[in-house]
């Protein structure tokens, strides 16, 4: 029981990351209509981004958002006076945060920018798609390839 | 991060992921695909990613469902696969 709950349910987005990301890549390969392709593309980016998130995950750990106790006052975390000293008492006040209590919020970050950029390559992609039902007036790829001339050197 | 919680929602992402591509109604297709992005939006809000979570709410699941649809009304509903 020990081994399955490490084994599965502990890394059970380990797990789906990797359904996912194949699921994703078959659509890609395998599908013949071309907004099917684009939907497992997009199934493909979000498997990353969930691998991604899935690394900074801590088990009790709570949101990267400091309450404002453990914020000092003025947002500084060193307070020195106008003559050069500095305050050591205001220095011991200063809260204690353990980093274990809190997710990694790196991954999310760059992420971030991943969400942005596969929005914007999911809409590149279908005025391409639109182009190209204007042109051949279908969106099946094996339709599209029938329809295609090939040149003499071709 | 709350494991039972985010073991049904990984499920139900493999589900919307496989309808979303077996569905021939393209509409359809465009549709589950925002319950998809939805469904992930909650398991980033549950995984601690709060900023990742409404960034997708709002870029991933609105937007693209949109393009995707108005895509969708411009060329062909049907599709053969």
């Amino acid at each position: 029981m020990d081994f399955f709950y490490q084994t599965f349910i502990a890394k059970f987005n380990y797990w789906i990351y990797v359904i996912l990301m194949m699921i994703g890549l078959f659509a890609m390969i395998a599908k013949n209509n071309l907004i099917k392709k684009l939907v497992g593309m997009c199934i493909f980016q979000t498997a990353i981004i969930l691998f991604y998130v899935s690394i900074g995950v801590k088990q009790d750990a709570r949101i990267p958002i400091l309450t404002k106790d453990e914020v000092p006052h003025g947002g500084h975390y060193t307070t020195e006076h106008h003559d050069g000293h500095k305050d050591h008492k205001a220095d011991q006040e200063r809260p204690y945060i353990d980093a274990k209590t809190i997710t990694n919020p790196i991954p999310h970050v760059l992420m971030l920018t991943a969400i942005v950029v596969g929005v914007s390559t999911l809409g590149v992609a279908l005025a391409i798609a639109q182009k190209v039902h204007l042109h051949y007036g279908s969106l099946e790829e094996d339709e599209i390839l029938a329809k295609i001339p090939l040149g003499n050197d071709g | 991060m709350i494991w039972s919680f985010d073991i049904i929602i990984l499920i139900f992402l493999v589900i919307t992921a496989v309808i979303a591509l077996t569905v021939k109604d393209l509409l359809a297709s465009s549709m589950v695909l925002g319950i998809y992005s939805f469904l992930i939006c909650i398991l980033w809000a549950e995984m601690g990613a709060v900023d990742v979570a409404f960034t997708e709410a709002a870029v991933g699941a609105g937007v693209s469902t949109v393009i995707m649809i108005a895509t969708v009304f411009q060329t062909a509903r049907k599709s053969k696969d």
